[in-house]
Parts: C-alpha cells; structure tokens; sequence
C-alpha cells in the first residue's frame, strides 16, 4: 500500500503505556492519514530488572523458583521449563505420574491465561462501547446482522455479543472472570499456587497423587467444557463478521508466515530429556515444535530449533559480548554452538536515554532464528502463542490422541458430552493469513485444545493412581559442571531456558520467552521485529479522523500478539518531529453502568 | 479521622520492577470480587474508579491522564497502588530502569520514581502490593543491578499519606488474592468512615492476615509436632528437613488456601520459601536446602515426637476397633439398662 513519489503528511501518535497487556509497553507510529496507512512503527521496552544478571553464582535448583517471577501471568511456563532445563543437566527425568501433574498444571494455564486476555483484554477492543466509539457504521451493521451461531451461545447478533464484551457489565466479560477463576482453582491442584507455582521441583512435583486432586480437577474441567463449546463458535461469528463487513480486514497485522513454536506437554513415556535424544522426544510432544516458513514447516527437530538461535543487538540498552567468555563450544553431540546463542550470551545493562532517532530504544534484544540454508536471521513471531502451535502441530500430523488429532493441514479437537452440549468435533483450519484475527481466532481454539488434552492426561494420570502410583518425585545431585536446555511454550509462545553450571552453581542462565521474539526492536542487520513489522503498512479501518483517533486497528495487532511485557516492549514511529499528537476523548475506567465521565 | 469520602479513585501504578502478577493475582480474588467492587455492589465504602493498566478500557496518554490529574490536584481523593520494587535511578547515568508514560516536554520516559514522588504525598491512602513493591523482592536479591529496594525504604518507614495513613504493605510472591481484596476493603470501608483506622504491624503489615506463622496454619504440623519428617517431596508429610521455612515465615496461605480454599504451600507439597517476608528471597536460599533452624528443632522433638508417636499409634489401635457389644449374636452386649443408675 505504499504510495510513491508522493508528498506524504505524516502524524507521529503515540500510545504509552499500552494497556490491557501485562508489562510496559508504549507504540509510537507514524500515520498518514490521508492514505489510512501506518507507514512506521517501532517497538521497544522499559523495563529492565536483571535475571540473568543476578541468578549467577546462585544454587541452580533455585532456578525455577526465581525464574517462576520473570512473569506474573505464565511464571509457571517458566518454572516448568527451568525444570526441563535442570532435569537435563541433573540427567534425570520426572516420574510419569509428574508429568502427567504438570501438563494438567500447564493445560489449566492455557485455558485460564487465553480465556481472561481473550475475554477481559483483547475483547474489550472489539466490544459494543469501543466498537460505537471507532466504528459506528460497522455497529450498526453488527446491529442487523444475525449471529450464524447464535443457537449455541445464545446471542442473537453480532451487536448482542459485542455487548456482552462490555468491560464489567457484559455478560460474557464476566463469565469469563469467573471462568479465570474456576481454570486457575485446577492449576492450583496441580501446581499449588498460581501465578508462581508452589509445588514444582527439578526432579517432578510434590503435588499429593490422590485421587481427591484429580477428581477436584474432573470437576472443574467438566464445567468448564459447557464454557469452551459456547465460546469458539463466539469467536467465528465475530472475526467472521469482521471479514465480511470491512473487506480488506485481512491486512491488518498481516506478516509474513513466520512463525516458532517450541513444543508443549511431553510425553512422559518417550521424554528422558537427554539432549541426545531430543530430536524424538521433541517431536512425541503433545504440540509439535516446529518453524513455520511461508506456510511451510521447515523443521520440526528441538536440536535444529536450538543451534538456529541467535540474540543480536542493535537497538537495545546493553554492551556486546562478543569479547566474553564462550561458555559452551559444542553441543553434547558435537555440534558447534554460536557466540551469539543464549548459552553464550553475557548480558551487560548499559542504561542510557531512549534514542527514537537511530539509536537504542529498548530493553528488550533481538532473538533471530538463524535459516542455514539462506543464511537469513529470521525474525519470527509466536502469533501470540496458538497460532503457531497450531499451525505446526496441524502441518507435522504427528499428534495423535483420542481427543486431538493433527491431519496434516488442521487440527482436530474432540470435546466430550457436558452438562449443556452434546460430543462436540472442532476443526482448525489452516488460515489464508498470519493476520490480527487469525491470531486471535486461534486463542480460541487452544482452549479447546488444552481442554481436550486434559481430558487425555486425567484419563492417565487418575489411571496411575488408582493402581497404586503415588510416586511424583525423583532424587537427583547437582552436577559440578553441566548444561541444559529446556524448550515449552509459554501461553503466548516460545519459551527456552538455557543453564550452564559450573562448581555446582549457576554460572549463565539465560530465558528467552515470546516476547523479545515479537515485541524485538530493529536488530543489527536493520530487520525490524515482528510487532513493528506487522504494524508497518497497517491499512486503517477507523472512522474517526485525526482528531479523535483511537489507533484502535493498531491495538487489535499489538494485542493480538499477546503481549507480555516483563518480557519486553515499546513502539515508535520514525525520524519526524511531533507534528501532532491526539489523544482521544477521556472516557470514564470503571465507573458503575450510565456513568461516563468526560473531565 | 479524616473526613468520610465518598467518591474514591484508586490509581495503580504497576510499573515497579515487578511482573505484574499482583494485579494478574488480584482478579482471581472472591473476598469481595473486583468486579463487585467497581460495580458498586459492596456495601459501606465509596463509589470506586478503578485505574489499573491491565484491565483498563483506555489506552496511552488516555489512561495517563488520570495520573496526570491526580498530580494536578484534580481528581478528588485516591488511593495509590505500588506494585513492583523501586529501582535506585540515581545510579544509571542518562538511563532509566522502568517507566510509566512519556514526559511530554522532552519525551523521555517518566521514571516510577518520579510518579512516586509526585502522588505518594497527595494520596489518601498508598498501598504497596507484593513483596517486591513492600520489601523488594525477588528483583532486589543480591547480585541485582538496579539497586532495587521496597516502597517504604523509597518513601521512609514513617511515611504518613495525606489521609495521615503509614504506607500499607501486602506482601506475598505474589500477594494472596483475598489478602489484597480484604485489605482494600477494609481501606474502602475506613475512607468511608465505617472502620477504624487498618491495624498493621511494624513492618506496616494487617495484623489479621500476618500475625500467625505458616506452620501455625499448616495440617502438616501435626507430623512435626510428632517428629515425623518428609525426606523427599514424594512424602505428604512435614516438609522442614526438605527446605520448608513455614515456623518462622508470616503468612496465613497454608490456613486460607490460593483461592477459595483450594492450594497453598506446605499443606499441598510445596515447601514455604518465605515469600511474604522482607529477608525473602536471599535469607532462604538455597531454597530446597534444609533451613538452619530446622536442623536444631527437628532433632530436639524426635525423642518426644516419636514418643508420642507410638502412644498414639496404641490409641489409635483401640479406637480404631468398634466396641465389643456391636454383634449379630442371639444376646444383648450393649449393658442396655431402661432404669439408668439402677445396680442389678
């Protein structure tokens, strides 16, 4: 949509802090207006607190605890994948009925963590009070047109179910809060605690294996599928209706198929979390690791995945490490591992001013995916988690349970009987785009996902137990020097953790979770990362103009990207002075129902 | 007292160093639910506007604003929420560690600092939420480059808000949902002037919720009482020789459960590693070592513990038989006797 050799007026708008995400993160665009086009866009962070800094020289099996604190909405992913990382480099593996704990803990995590960003932040931008605010004439088609799936959820049109997403009085805003809560009650049977688990060590867990806690989780989950059945179908009708009444809406947040996944939910019969043996076991997880290239899966092999990583700078507040230590040369089966890779990465904070003018603007560094065959440093993105797992699950058809099954070209999710609703089939599609809707259409759809599976891991775990396995726990020593790396998907994508021990204590452990992957500031090569990326070029759908303008289009993509910002971002348009900056009317926060308070 | 208000604004600033987890934690509180609150369905406090960036319905300078009025002296009375630890900003030069919104002027980010330093003194009440913004935290562990440190040692321990309040602490790794829930409403219902002024311990903690110990709370303290210890994380008993700090960490998690009774630490495996307390995380690490403490107390008990042990387990023999007269024999045992008190 570029518009040559043409004199441009561009406005600078900045949104900072955005809001409805967790962390800090702010957008600075550029927009010409007259061509509806965000022409530039860049992302970065402010928020610098230092784990890799200050977890040296501390007792490595502390590590999941501490990591746990990285992120106040997914720490469990990241004890979890601490625990992958430390089982490796312990040489030990969790007893089965553990891991069966843990994928019901991290199940219980995907559904909760989708369904409240899903229904109580991303929602909110496509509900009746915001939609009335940015687009009154879609409204008032949404207004006439029916819901196609109306006999299942109950609402009538598609305006009906923009207003139940109305923040605190809608009905399905606050279903959906009691539904966070009844998911997060199942997570705490598992793993104790939520947001920072409890009862998670290297080794298993120490989750009592009664059969009270599975059948509190029965419970739980069962109630929840009537919620799960009603919602999916929710989401078509409303990304449906988008497509529909704005043609064209498919550009918004498009990017380039590019997407990582780095596998959930292992199998505990095949997983001895050796790195020797990665490569299979990798691929016997429940959600298949894989890099999605221009809609083609390019790998689906955790040790390709791992040597491909590099983190580069470029425009982020540190000193390079290119003259540090190499902590690690070869990878346990010899392969060479890069100066630029996680386990050799020394992080060295430079704090200095945000520099919008071709300077460092952001916290966050650049994770790239190094491509050998082209040589290409990759940027890719999660699509906010579900995109990508889906995606590479469907392509790689390996996953193959009673209750989800991956074809080759779709994934498969089979709910069983509920209160309310009978045996339900879902299917997702592969999608035309890696766009703002498919990203949040595929949410929707992992929570199936995850519902489904737990079905799957209670159906073994309550097994177990009711032969008389109790066992959850393996004893291990720390070794005096060792590696690990533990791959998992973190709600909103990829997640690795790489640990180096030396005399038995942590001497470099570096976390790389989904957001320095999307919300990554232009690297050294000048590619910028994927928020920026699928900014750029964004075509506007809002009907105000410049002077009250919400961004609103620009806010579906950012969200749609999950973001999560304690593992980083900001975004910033180009090198123009501010010619304006607008900010849109001041509506009331939470005030009870008919108050709006314009000061 | 200050006079009763009517209308209250809370503004919650969690942009410390911190994760965001005490406000993600928050909406999973029931004692009262955010929403009931917000929607004005809790009796006896003010009209609440809440401001919190991850459920907020505005976005950028949009949401800003409302802190940018309360540094104007525009909005009315409000309570300020810290969550997230204060990070030293005297130490990084140019640079900044973190950030809320952009200074218009220059467009710099406007450090937590600064925010803290204009709205702490004008707020009715200042709330920090979670270990890091009330003692620091995980982020201000040894080692740490920010310099990081709580609320109260930013602002003075004998900070005193505009409503004449110390700065009240919720501490917790992250904060127990309804230990927040209940403490705001005690707030709420104070501001309104239906309670009296929040009871808080020294280290500005509600006395109610931090006066009693984890192993006080905890159903596996009846193992320790009887010496009989967990070796590994496999065993449902008392787990201080395995890491466990419950008898001396302040908290009520075990008693109350994460939520709604559901989950905790010790009483559902997971050992205590004192996230509530201002020595946390460094005085408790490693974590899966066994503390110090333990070591003495643990052995002290073991001649008595499993004493009583073996007596119990002799009481427990008998009482875990019915009593002999519970038969389908032709003849009454039971000493059946209409006439009570009559010697045959």
């Amino acid at each position: 949509m570029s518009v040559a050799g043409e004199e441009r007026k561009l406005v600078e708008m900045a949104w900072d802090p955005v809001t409805r995400i967790i962390g800090n993160l702010g957008i600075y665009t550029k927009i010409d207006f007259k061509n509806r086009e965000v022409v530039e866009c860049r992302s970065t962070s402010s928020l610098f607190r230092g784990y890799s800094v200050f977890m040296k020289g501390k007792d490595p099996r502390d590590a999941g605890f501490i990591t746990s604190r990285i992120c106040g909405i997914c720490g469990d992913n990241h004890t979890t994948c601490s625990i992958y990382a430390q089982n490796m480099a312990y040489g030990i593996k969790n007893p089965v009925l553990a891991e069966y704990i843990v994928n019901l803990g991290e199940a219980a995590e995907y559904m909760f963590d989708h369904a409240i960003f899903q229904d109580n932040l991303v929602f909110v931008d496509f509900c009746e009070r915001m939609v009335k605010e940015t687009n009154p004439s879609l409204l008032e088609k949404a207004e006439r047109t029916p819901a196609p799936h109306a006999h299942i959820h109950g609402f009538r049109t598609i305006a009906d179910l923009m207003r139940s997403f109305n923040p605190f009085v809608g009905e399905t805003y606050r279903e959906a809060l009691q539904m966070s809560r009844l998911t997060r009650e199942m997570f705490c049977l598992m793993e104790g605690r939520h947001v920072h688990p409890s009862t998670l060590y290297p080794g298993g867990v120490g989750t009592v294996a009664s059969p009270q806690v599975f059948t509190d989780y029965q419970s739980r989950l069962l109630e929840f599928m009537d919620f799960v059945k009603r919602m999916v179908p929710m989401n078509d009708d409303v990304f449906d209706f988008f497509y529909e009444a704005l043609p064209g809406y498919e550009e918004v947040g498009r990017r380039r198929v590019m997407l990582g996944c780095w596998g959930a939910f292992q199998d505990p019969d095949v997983v001895d979390y050796r790195y020797e043996h990665m490569t299979d076991w990798g691929r016997a997880m429940y959600v298949t690791p894989g890099i999605v290239l221009d809609g083609e899966l390019i790998t689906t092999d955790l040790v390709e995945i791992n040597l491909g990583m590099r983190i580069l700078l470029g425009s982020s507040y540190y000193d390079d490490w290119e003259e540090e230590e190499m902590f690690v040369e070869r990878d346990p089966l010899g392969n060479p591992v890069h100066r630029r890779h996680p386990w050799n990465q020394t992080t060295l904070p430079r704090p200095q001013k945000r520099d919008l003018e071709g300077g460092n603007y952001s916290w966050v560094m650049s994770p790239r995916w190094y491509q050998q065959q082209t040589g290409d440093h990759l940027a890719l993105d999660t699509g906010g988690g579900p995109l990508a797992r889906l995606w590479s699950t469907a392509l790689a058809g390996l996953v193959d349970t009673p209750w989800v099954t991956a074809t080759g070209h779709s994934v498969k999710i089979r709910l069983p009987r509920s209160r309310r609703f009978p045996e339900t089939e879902l299917e997702w599609k592969i999608p035309r785009w890696a766009n703002t809707l498919e990203r949040d259409r595929a949410r929707a759809y992992f929570v199936a996902y995850a519902a489904a599976m737990a079905v799957h891991f209670l159906a073994r775990a309550l097994d177990r137990v009711q032969q008389g396995d109790v066992k959850v726990f393996q004893e291990f020593a720390v070794p005096d020097e060792a590696i690990g790396c533990g791959f998992h998907e973190a709600v909103r994508g990829v997640l690795s953790h790489h640990l180096v021990i030396r005399d038995g204590k942590i001497a470099n452990y570096h976390p790389y979770p989904p957001t320095p992957w999307n919300a990554s500031p232009r690297d050294s090569f000048g590619t910028p990362g994927p928020y920026e990326d699928a900014c750029q070029g964004l075509p506007i759908f809002e009907e105000n103009g410049e002077a009250d303008f919400k961004g609103i289009d620009i806010m579906r993509t950012v969200r749609s990207f999950d973001p999560c910002l304690p593992c980083g971002v900001h975004m910033y348009s180009g090198k123009a002075k501010i010619l304006e900056r607008r900010h849109s009317p001041m509506l009331g926060s939470f005030s009870p129902p008919g108050d709006r308070r314009h000061p | 007292m200050a006079e009763a208000v009517s209308e209250l604004h809370i503004l919650w600033i969690s942009e410390g160093m911190s994760c965001d987890g005490d406000t993600v934690s928050v909406t999973a509180g029931t004692q009262p639910t955010l929403e009931d609150l917000v929607l004005g369905l809790v009796p006896g406090i003010p009209r609440i506007h809440l401001h919190n960036k991850v459920l907020a319905y505005e976005t950028g300078e949009d949401f800003v604003e409302w802190f940018r009025k309360a540094d104007r002296d525009e909005l009315g009375p409000f309570v300020l929420v810290i969550e997230g630890s204060i990070p030293n900003e005297q130490i990084n030069g140019d640079g900044f560690w973190t950030s809320f919104g952009s200074d218009p002027e220059t467009g710099q980010p406007i450090t937590i600092n600064e925010w803290i330093d204009r709205l702490a003194p004008k707020a009715w009440g200042v709330v920090a939420v979670g270990t890091c913004a009330t003692y620091g935290g995980i982020h201000a562990m040894a080692g740490n480059p920010t310099g990081c440190m709580g609320l109260a040692d930013y602002l003075g321990w004998d900070f005193r808000s505009a409503g004449g309040l110390p700065i009240v602490n919720v501490p917790g790794c992250p904060v127990q949902p309804d230990n927040f829930m209940e403490t705001l409403h005690w707030l709420l219902r104070q501001a309104a002037g239906n309670a009296p002024v929040i009871p808080l311990d020294a280290q500005l903690r509600p006395t109610w919720l931090f006066g009693k110990t984890v192993h006080e709370g905890c159903d596996r303290a009846g193992y320790y009482e009887q010496a009989d210890f967990a070796g590994n994380y496999n065993s449902p008993k008392c787990q201080v020789r395995i890491g466990c700090w419950g008898p001396v960490v302040n908290c009520n998690v075990p008693k109350r459960g994460w939520m709604k009774g559901v989950g905790g630490c010790p009483n559902v495996g997971g050992i205590c590693i004192g996230c509530t307390m201002p020595g946390f995380p460094d005085k408790f690490m490693p974590f899966m070592d066994m503390p110090p403490g333990a070591q003495f107390s643990s052995q002290m008990i073991a001649p008595y513990g499993q004493l009583l042990r073996r007596m119990r387990a002799l009481t427990n023999s008998t009482v875990d038989r019915e009593p002999s007269w519970h038969h389908n024999e032709p003849e009454l045992t039971s000493g059946y006797d209409p006439r009570w008190g009559n010697e045959r």
